[in-house]
């Protein structure tokens, strides 16, 4: 395979649960070498449509190809390709960090000397060493997550599932994980990963597929989908609903769309152009008028505002759904 | 930041032509080398958490000491003997009959952290995940064996049946063990989660009670009798006491006078019916 080949194709993908169509003709064609955000809300099918690609699920219809090879036809050879990170950390928490790789190393059949070897550069790649002898049981969050990277980096994969690698981490664990992401992507893995934050997708990925109720219905780059959703929103929250009305004028000046009013948050926000312009202005503006406010920002749009604009309906939050 | 010195598969498909070819001979290779692998962390498993093994054991040490001492001088042994020489057989045997639960919860474990996942994302073998689970439980079964038998010496047990009919009576309790493995693995994968996994304990605590473990089933009520007579656990026991020359209590039933026999059928049948479908359930994981 030359290095122009997609590192995955999907075409078409089916996949049914009982009544619940979890994918629903899946399109994604994913270039190598780069960051592939997948995003959506719970239940639109991300997990499933990564574990389709990672041979874990059978797929009811459709085909698709990693790193070359057919996932239906060649699971193994796609095995010996991909790396695959689940929505928990997959680790044993018995183990320490160093004999849990060392575990896995001889699972992707390297020899005992060259799994030794592996585990103590990824120890040292993922800032591990210290606690190389350590219980996972004493592992934080963020320290579980790596290690779970880095047994999933043990043959340098082609191609990297990474199934919401972030939720449930601080800010802190998240930013060490996005740093171990770059440089993995830098040594030329392309990685295929879920979020259900927009901020995570747009910080990671040269290109974001969203999507709902299993198939895409975006795919973009993070600066083209930002001009499909609009920018980022400015929000005033007032002191006083009665001023409200007053506020969203002052607002709707720098806006580049109506102010939305959210009288249960005391709340007015809007769509803005440029930032810092917008928030100096409506400051000065309710500062002219004498209006006292409780707080006013800028913030990115929602993924239910993503999808509010993509797709006309709120994201769906399905009741029970544990991934 | 270490460069990775790892051959990259694929990307220099050239360099390692052998890597995509799976022959028979280089499966079965890889099948054997990937299940000592797996048995090898469960032996890790053993040596970093040590309190496990006296948990495991406390309870049939405990009922040792239990019904040996505190009820023992009060419980009689029908066509006599000494019934703490009755009693040690059974303890073996309770073991080996709640084992099973050892093996459902780490199944348990693994499915519901996504461990089996990440192992089935992997080149290796799959049934690797399942024999290296057979294979360590069983290295643990014999440890456990080993302790409570030298439990069982200093509390007075001896066999007298000679070492081959000794050695013969302890496989037959590994035999049991062998196959409530697939008992154990097919309900760990039924199971949600950790916490339901406690729930196996109704399970196995029945199983290895209504058994000719602490009495002999004649001196249950009828119903329970029969229940504990054709208790794969009674037969296994009451073989190895037979075995071992220690206190039998044989009833005039069939299953109890044909105990050896059973003894080799029951692990047969129950690996007969389990394997194929704790096999079924580890496929259905990718339904
Ligand atoms: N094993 C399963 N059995 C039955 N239904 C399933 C199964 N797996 C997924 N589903 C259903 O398929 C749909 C898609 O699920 P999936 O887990 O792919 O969503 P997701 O985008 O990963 O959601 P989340 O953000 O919650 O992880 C959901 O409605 C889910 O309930
Ligand atoms: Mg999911």
């Amino acid at each position: 395979m030359t290095l122009t080949e997609p590192a995955i194709v999907a075409e078409g993908l089916r996949k049914q649960y009982k009544e619940k169509r979890a994918l629903d003709g899946f399109d994604l064609t994913v270039p190598p070498g780069m960051v592939y955000g997948l995003l959506g809300p719970n239940g639109a099918g991300k997990t499933t449509a990564v574990r389709i690609l990672a041979t874990l699920v059978k797929l009811d219809g459709g085909r698709a190809e990693v790193a070359g090879f057919d996932v239906a036809a060649k699971p193994r050879q796609v095995r010996r390709r991909i790396g695959f990170t689940g929505q928990f950390a997959a680790v044993d928490e018995v183990l320490t960090g160093r004999q849990n790789l060392r575990m896995f190393g001889r699972l992707f059949h390297l020899g005992a000397k060259d799994a030794v070897r592996r585990a103590d550069e990824l120890l040292e790649q993922f800032d591990l060493i210290d606690a190389a002898n350590k219980g996972v049981k004493e592992y934080s969050g963020g320290m579980r997550r790596r290690l779970d990277l880095a047994a999933s980096m043990i043959l340098a994969p082609q191609v990297l599932f990474l199934d919401e690698p972030t939720t449930g981490l601080d800010p802190r664990s998240r930013n060490e994980v996005w740093e171990s992401i770059r440089s993995l992507v830098s040594q030329g893995t392309t990685v295929l990963l879920t979020t259900q934050y927009l901020d995570e997708a747009d910080q990671l990925a040269e290109r974001i597929a969203v999507i709902d109720r299993g198939r895409v219905i975006a795919d973009d780059s993070p600066a083209g989908l930002k001009n499909r959703i609009g920018g980022d929103r400015i929000e005033v929250v007032a002191y006083q609903t009665a001023d409200l009305p007053a506020v969203a004028k002052a607002v709707s000046r720098a806006a580049s769309a109506e102010p939305e009013i959210d009288d249960e948050g005391r709340k007015v926000h809007a769509e803005v152009r440029d930032r810092v312009a917008a928030l100096t202005e409506v400051a000065r503006s309710l500062q002219d008028q004498g209006l006292a406010i409780e707080d006013i920002g800028l913030r990115r749009p929602t993924l239910d505002e993503v999808f509010l604009t993509l797709t006309g309906h709120h994201a769906e939050e399905e009741e029970g759904v544990v991934a | 930041m270490s460069t990775p010195s790892i051959v990259r598969p694929g990307a220099d498909a050239g360099g390692r032509p052998e890597m995509d070819v799976d022959g028979l001979g280089q499966r079965l290779h890889w099948a054997v080398a990937d299940s000592w692998t797996i048995v090898r962390r469960g032996l890790t498993h053993y040596v970093r958490q040590p309190s496990n093994i006296a948990w495991q054991l406390g309870f049939p040490i405990v009922s040792v000491l239990l019904f040996g001492y505190v009820f023992g001088s009060a419980m009689s042994v029908p066509g006599g003997g000494d019934y703490r020489e009755f009693l040690m057989p059974g303890m073996f045997g309770m073991t080996m009959a709640m084992g099973f639960m050892n093996t459902a919860y780490v199944v348990v474990y693994d499915t519901a952290r996504g461990v089996t996942d990440r192992f089935r994302s992997m080149p290796m073998a799959p049934s690797a995940v399942v024999t290296g689970r057979g294979g360590s439980d069983l290295i643990g079964a014999a440890m456990d064996l080993l302790v409570l038998a030298m439990t069982a010496l200093v509390v007075g047990w001896r066999s007298d049946g000679g070492l081959p009919a000794t050695l013969a009576a302890f496989a037959l309790f590994l035999l049991l063990r062998f196959a409530l493995i697939w008992v154990g693995i097919w309900l760990g994968m039924l199971v949600p989660n950790e916490e339901a996994a406690g729930s196996l304990f109704a399970v196995a605590f029945p199983f290895a009670m209504i058994s000719s473990v602490f009495v002999a089933p004649a001196q249950m009520p009828d119903w329970l009798a029969a229940i504990a007579l054709w208790n794969p656990v009674s037969s296994t026991v009451t073989a190895a006491r037979d075995l071992f020359g220690n206190p039998v209590a044989l009833g005039d039933t069939w299953v109890e006078q044909n105990a050896l026999l059973m003894a080799i059928v029951w692990p047969i049948v129950i690996t007969a019916v389990f394997l194929p479908l704790a096999v079924r359930r580890f496929q259905r994981l990718s339904r």
